[in-house]
């Protein structure tokens, strides 16, 4: 979003107005002097399991308790938001949330007919609605439910709830759901509403012996959510989201104190009131979770100015079966022997539920701009970014899109007369594939956000844009820019439109050292390519990637890949041999297991090699102190 | 091994051929080599200048830090090394350019069509070949039975309007002075034949591949066998260059990497004769333009026919699979050099013997090669064809890629055969005559028995360079009969122990994978010579031509092997060098001949004894010890003895010093 205010037509959810921002800041340095408002999102309430709270609606939450009432239960996102081909053929993306809501997108049909060899006319349609008799009745620990019945927590064994926690976004999971399928699913979910409730829940599980699955936005792609079907116990989903209020901020040292079921929107937004950010901004995070973020060693978009999770991370409580572990105080570093910190980030749910995180903080940047850089090829931009890093002087986000990303961003622009597509796009158009000789097969962009005052974004500008031009990169615009994350935002909603027709897609990501990305980025997208046609896939499957993060040492690749799969007997089984063949040639050519999505179950099978054996053991061993029982058995990881 | 069964002879569907010289007997020499040339090219990329290849490997990591390392080790300067790293570049870089390559291809194909009645294709592998060029880079990697081999080669595929390969060729030809440049400029690059330490010199070679090989800049042509087989043998492949171009599928810098086998067959060689005085141990004529060039006689000859079978492209990666762990190149920089892993070695090796049985398989018999086994073995006229029929028959069921004229009749087919062949053979008397070089020549017969016994095995060799074209036909079954005989029971086990202790011992001079016993029973089994339970294996009565000619191709090596050990047991000094061993056995064998103590003046062959060396060394028999100029070899006697015993049947072999190996 354009800072300037020129672009006024803008309604975006995720990133707060910035005229807003400078009011609420005023109110807020006037505001410090007083107790804090009740209206405002920071409470610094005590918790009382006792009264029920009245749950979202009051509480200005996004996740309500029953999540389905604004949630797809099999699908990704809003209920209201869906994108489809409307009578003429065009995309359209419902409901008022987004950006590209209510406009539409021309392209869109002709780029998916014609890279899926797909055919609006052929759908494949989900289920519309969850049979609760596909659904087995709960296997309940009568011991158990008694006691949280006396302790008056809010829980649930209605079959729409359970199933909803029992998965997480893994296409798998998705496509199951669309076809009506349900496996093991959680026996009851239930509510905390603070830290204390949670120290309640672990003692009567462990006291029952009853399994317990952390679940905080459900937007796991690791499988990290699924019931282990192995699973004899009763098995309760601890969902974390009502646990979600600001407890307090610090502005002395930059830090903020939180439940760890706030979700992202609802985090940066309640910061914002008090001028804040975070900065965390994975592209999950309208949804995901503080705590899940800490689970599973998240990473946001903008780490290049904030950090990634464990760098935002100064204090953390866990509650175990052991106990409560947490550090005694608040501070930047320690050298205390190994980091605790780093038993619970990435514990993905098997050591402890995270209740309360303190993350640092930032005042709210004062200019925010967005750029775009098309190179000729690949290989040029790669080497731009390589140089950008080695400089040191990378803004808030920069990621190269490869060949077939930026078609697929072409694909997604809105009709003209919009605020993105204009006559000087037009222009440039001409220029860069007419005068400068681009070949429209190999162009690719890099989309980048500079954050900072005024002043320094653009001399920020001015050296990147100075980098760029150095490898034949060629400044295209805000407009692209923007485009090109907003695509971040409605990605995975795409995903259920291709699945109308026939379309499976999933992503995933590795980080390599930089010597390596172009090799890791041809071999991998080469081999789903040729897997995909060795397993009957009748039309070419899809395979792109992006850099989307850069490191002193290496850069982070995230990959698409969809095919049509019209005519296999079994898609999902074709897809996850393909997505397996994607891993071992990451694995082959260098990459690491994951950067930031986790192992979860969906590659525990690497874990071993990707730490050695001994360091599984020391794992293991970890988790044979803290779970002796195995009450966190979700079985992600080991 | 599930993927050997991929090769299997029996199982392969080959394709046809066209001759290529056809079209050229009837249109225009210069048209043709003024052709429009338009190959594909690897992933659509135009061919790289050879002046950018050449800076592309100076200013590699891999160089670079080779020069580094060298400069502090030896204190020299790093410019100075550099420098270095540069003039060996110049030395070894090919120069390609489509100017020679078209006049190669004018000349070429005039004499050709003088020399050959045809050049067959099969334009099939070639169709392949231009599809996989666009995908992947490809190495081409021909038999080598000739000088002619890699011009034959760039001339197919300009005809073809192929991409021109680059052909890593051995310095000997850079003795010829035009002609060296010439090739240069066609795409073949130098290389020394020894360079063992010299790491500077190793590092530009191995960067100057891997960059054409990375970078798909042009098909990278060389011969497995290191060397032109003079004997018509497969030699054991040599995994150097191999190795070097594996590497960048290795370490990930490209997909892929597809191998090509290509299988060239002469009906009749052009250096036929000269190779078997080499062997004999007429020293090598030193390779020189002149030398070449005198053989102008050889001109005026028909040599029949050549096929070339490009063979299936084999993908690098899908060889790797489930064999090399490809992450244990992820640990270090990939510009430090390092020595591959043992299962790497392994694999590479492999991979090795797989694609010279995989040129041996699509390599084209004629009549002739049976012929000359037979011949060998002692024939007479009428039984000759009676009995070419026979093994025609035989060759067929083990899965021989045989050219016989089936449209004419058998016995015209062997007159064909004997009269492309007159420099070889008579007929006289009802016989077929091996012809005695000397006695064919005008004048007075040689002076000295020797030099009549010497003559004799000119011919003989030669003969018997046919012969070997078909070996890798009969190695298999001919060893399990050999086995099957000398075992001293039927037992299964017996007999299985006898054939590894053979393929153990013959492993230099054949090329032999393991899966050959189980291979050999089907084959011997099929044919009717043999019966295989689960204990016994039993040779049949009606399978006793079978199996007694099958012996009797064996028998000259196993004789060999066995006058080896005798030499180094009985007669061998204490201080025996390893330059002395050729011409000291060769003496002693000349002797054994004279006195009528050994029947095939074959053992004759320097080929045989040096393999025979190379076993025994490989099985520790015999040492090697470096003293200071000269390296000697340290026989253990009671070993040698014992292998010459089990050799000739008088040991079991389970009892032999064997057994544990
Ligand atoms: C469209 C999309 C985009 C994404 N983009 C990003 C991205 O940019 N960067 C990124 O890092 N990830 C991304 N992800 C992955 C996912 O959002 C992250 O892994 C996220 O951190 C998960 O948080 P969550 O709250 O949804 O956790 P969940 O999915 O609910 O749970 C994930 C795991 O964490 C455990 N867990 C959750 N909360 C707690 C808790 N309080 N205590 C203990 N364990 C807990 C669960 O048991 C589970 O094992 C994306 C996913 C999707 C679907």
């Amino acid at each position: 979003m354009a800072s300037d205010g020129s672009n006024t037509s803008s309604s975006s959810s995720i990133i707060p107005d910035r005229k807003n921002i400078a009011q609420q800041r005023l109110r807020i340095i006037a505001g410090h002097l007083r107790k804090p408002d009740t209206d405002g999102g920071v409470e610094a309430l005590g918790c009382s399991a006792q009264e029920n709270r009245p749950g979202a609606a009051t509480n200005k939450t996004t996740v309500p308790r029953r999540r389905q009432e604004v949630m797809k239960w099999n699908g990704w996102g809003y209920n209201d938001s869906r994108f489809f081909f409307n009578k003429k053929g065009l995309t359209e993306l419902s409901g008022k949330r987004y950006r590209l809501s209510g406009l539409l997108m021309p392209h869109m049909s002709d780029w998916f007919t014609s890279t899926f060899g797909a055919s609006l006319q052929h759908t494949s349609l989900a289920t519309p609605t969850l049979d609760p008799s596909a659904v087995k009745p709960p296997f309940l620990n009568e011991a158990f439910m008694e006691d949280l019945k006396s302790t008056g927590l809010p829980f649930t064994t209605d079959p729409e709830d359970r199933v909803f926690r029992s998965h997480g976004h893994c296409l798998h999971e998705i496509f199951a759901l669309r076809e009506g399928k349900v496996g093991r699913v959680p026996d009851l979910v239930v509510w905390p509403n603070c830290h204390d409730d949670v120290v309640k829940i672990v003692d009567m599980a462990c006291k029952h012996n009853v399994c317990l699955m952390p679940y905080g936005g459900g937007t796991s792609v690791s499988s990290a959510l699924e019931c282990p079907p192995e699973e004899t116990r009763s098995i309760a989903s601890l969902d974390t989201s009502q646990m979600n209020r600001i407890l307090w901020i610090d502005e002395k040292n930059l830090t903020a104190h939180a439940e760890a079921g706030i979700v992202g929107q609802d985090l940066e937004r309640l910061l914002g009131e008090s001028g804040y950010c975070t900065g965390h901004e994975p592209d999950s995070m309208e949804f995901s979770s503080l705590g899940g973020w800490v689970a599973t060693r998240a990473s946001g978009m903008k780490k290049n100015v904030y950090g990634n999770i464990e760098d935002l991370l100064i204090h953390v409580k866990m509650v175990t079966p052991q106990g409560v572990v947490q550090k005694s105080c608040q501070v930047p570093r320690m050298s205390t022997g190994p980091d605790i910190h780093h038993f619970i980030l990435g514990s993905e749910g098997t050591l402890g539920v995270i209740t309360e995180v303190t993350i640092k903080i930032r005042p709210i940047p004062q200019h925010q701009k967005y750029g775009s850089v098309v190179f000729p090829n690949f290989e040029m931009g790669v080497a731009c970014l390589r140089e950008v890093a080695r400089q040191r002087c990378a803004p808030a986000s920069i990621r190269l899109m490869d060949n077939e990303q930026f078609k697929f961003g072409h694909a997604l622009k809105p009709q003209v007369s919009s605020v993105f597509m204009s006559f000087l796009e037009g222009l440039k158009k001409f220029y860069i594939t007419k005068v400068k000789g681009f070949d429209p097969e190999h162009i690719c962009v890099a989309t980048l956000l500079f954050e900072g005052d005024r002043e320094k974004v653009l001399q920020h500008e001015k050296q990147v844009y100075g980098i760029a031009a150095k490898f034949g990169g060629l400044a295209a615009g805000e407009d692209n820019g923007h485009m090109g994350y907003m695509l971040t935002y409605v990605i995975a909603y795409l995903r259920d439109l291709g699945m109308d027709h026939f379309v499976i897609a999933e992503s995933f990501e590795t980080s390599v050292p930089w010597d390596r990305v172009l090799d890791v980025c041809r071999n991998v997208k080469e081999r789903i390519t040729r897997e995909c046609k060795e397993k009957g896939v009748q039309f070419p499957a899809m395979s792109t990637c992006r850099v989307t993060q850069s490191y002193d040492s290496g850069a982070c690749i995230y990959f698409y890949f969809a095919f049509n799969y019209r005519g296999l007997s079994n898609p999902v089984h074709v897809f996850e041999h393909v997505e397996h063949c994607a891993r071992q040639e990451i694995l082959a050519n260098g990459g690491s297991l994951s950067h930031h999505h986790g192992v979860g179950k969906l590659r525990k099978a690497w874990l071993k090699e990707t730490v050695s054996e001994v360091g599984l053991g020391m794992l293991k061993s970890v988790k044979d102190y803290v779970d002796p029982e195995n009450i966190f058995g979700n079985r992600n990881l080991l | 091994m599930a993927s050997k069964s991929l090769y299997s002879p029996m199982l392969k569907k080959r394709d046809d051929f066209e001759d290529m010289l056809e079209e050229r007997r009837t249109s225009s020499d210069l048209k043709y080599a003024f052709k429009c040339y338009t190959p594909v090219l690897y992933k659509g990329m135009p061919p790289c200048k050879t002046t950018l290849l050449k800076s592309m490997v100076l200013h590699s990591d891999q160089l670079r830090y080779v020069v580094r390392q060298v400069s502090k080790d030896t204190g020299t300067a790093p410019v100075a090394v550099q420098e270095e790293a540069s003039a060996i570049l110049e030395e070894m870089a090919h120069r390609l350019q489509l100017g020679p390559v078209r006049f190669f291809a004018f000349t070429l194909t005039k004499a050709f069509k003088t020399l050959f009645r045809s050049i067959c294709v099969n334009e099939e592998g070639l169709q392949r070949l231009q599809q996989v060029v666009q995908e992947h880079p490809v190495v081409l990697l021909p038999s080598h039975r000739s000088y002619m081999d890699f011009l034959l080669m760039s001339v197919i595929l300009y005809t073809y309007d192929l991409p021109l390969p680059v052909i890593a060729a051995g310095m000997d030809f850079m003795g010829m002075k035009i002609l060296g440049e010439m090739l240069r400029m066609s795409g073949a690059f130098f290389i020394r034949r020894s360079f063992g330490g010299d790491r500077l010199y190793w590092a530009v070679f191995s960067e100057y591949v891997k960059t054409m090989v990375r970078n798909g800049m042009a098909p990278m042509e060389f011969f497995l066998e290191g060397t032109r087989s003079r004997t018509c043998k497969s030699l054991t492949p040599k995994l150097g260059l191999l190795n070097i171009v594996m590497e960048p599928f290795l370490k990930g810098e490209v997909f892929d990497v597809s191998l090509v086998p290509v299988s060239i067959s002469y009906e009749r060689i052009l250096e036929e004769a000269l190779y078997a005085r080499e062997l004999l141990g007429v020293p090598k004529p030193k390779e020189s333009t002149s030398g070449l060039f005198k053989a102008r006689k050889v001109l005026s000859e028909d040599y029949g026919s050549i096929h070339v079978y490009f063979g299936q492209p084999v993908s690098v990666r899908s060889l790797a699979q489930g064999r090399v762990d490809r992450s244990q190149f992820t640990m270090q920089p990939r510009h430090i050099p390092s020595k591959p892993s043992e299962d790497t070695q392994s694999f590479v090796n492999d991979v090795a013997y797989r694609l010279v049985c995989a040129q041996e398989e699509n390599m084209v018999l004629r009549p002739w090669v049976l012929l000359a086994s037979l011949l060998l073995q002692g024939m007479a006229l009428e039984e000759l064809t009676q009995q070419a029929v026979w093994l025609r028959g035989l060759v067929r069921e083990f899965g021989a890629f045989l050219h016989w004229p089936d449209d004419k009749p058998p016995s015209e087919v062997v007159s064909d055969s004997l009269s492309l062949h007159v420099g070889l053979v008579r007929v006289a008397d009802g016989r077929v005559w091996l012809l005695l070089e000397g006695a064919a020549a005008e004048g007075p017969g040689p002076a000295t028995p020797e030099e009549r016994l010497l003559d004799v095995a000119v011919q003989v060799l030669s003969c018997a360079s046919y012969r070997n074209q078909a070996l890798h036909v009969f190695v298999r079954p001919a060893l399990l009969a050999t086995a099957v005989h000398s075992a001293s029971s039927g037992k299964k086990e017996e007999v299985f122990h006898t054939f590894s202790f053979l393929r153990n011992m013959l492993a230099n001079e054949f090329i032999l994978c393991p899966g050959d016993f189980e291979e050999a029973c089907q084959q011997l089994v099929r044919s009717g010579a043999l019966q295989v339970s689960q204990q016994e294996v039993t040779a049949m009565d009606r399978g006793q031509p079978t199996l007694s000619f099958l012996m009797a191709m064996l028998d000259p090596f196993l004789q060999g092997y066995q006058v080896v050990c005798r030499y180094l047991c009985e007669e061998a000094s204490e201080g025996l060098t390893e330059k002395q061993f050729v011409p000291a056995v060769r003496n002693f064998t000349v002797k054994l001949l004279l006195q009528g103590n050994l029947r095939y003046s074959e053992v004759l062959s320097s080929d045989l004894q040096k393999n025979a060396l190379a076993a025994l060394l490989r099985l520790g028999a015999v040492r090697r010890v470096n003293g200071g100029q000269q390296v000697t070899l340290k026989v253990d006697k009671l070993m040698v003895n014992s292998l010459e015993d089990t050799l000739g049947g008088k040991l079991p072999t389970q009892k032999c010093v064997l057994a544990r190996l």
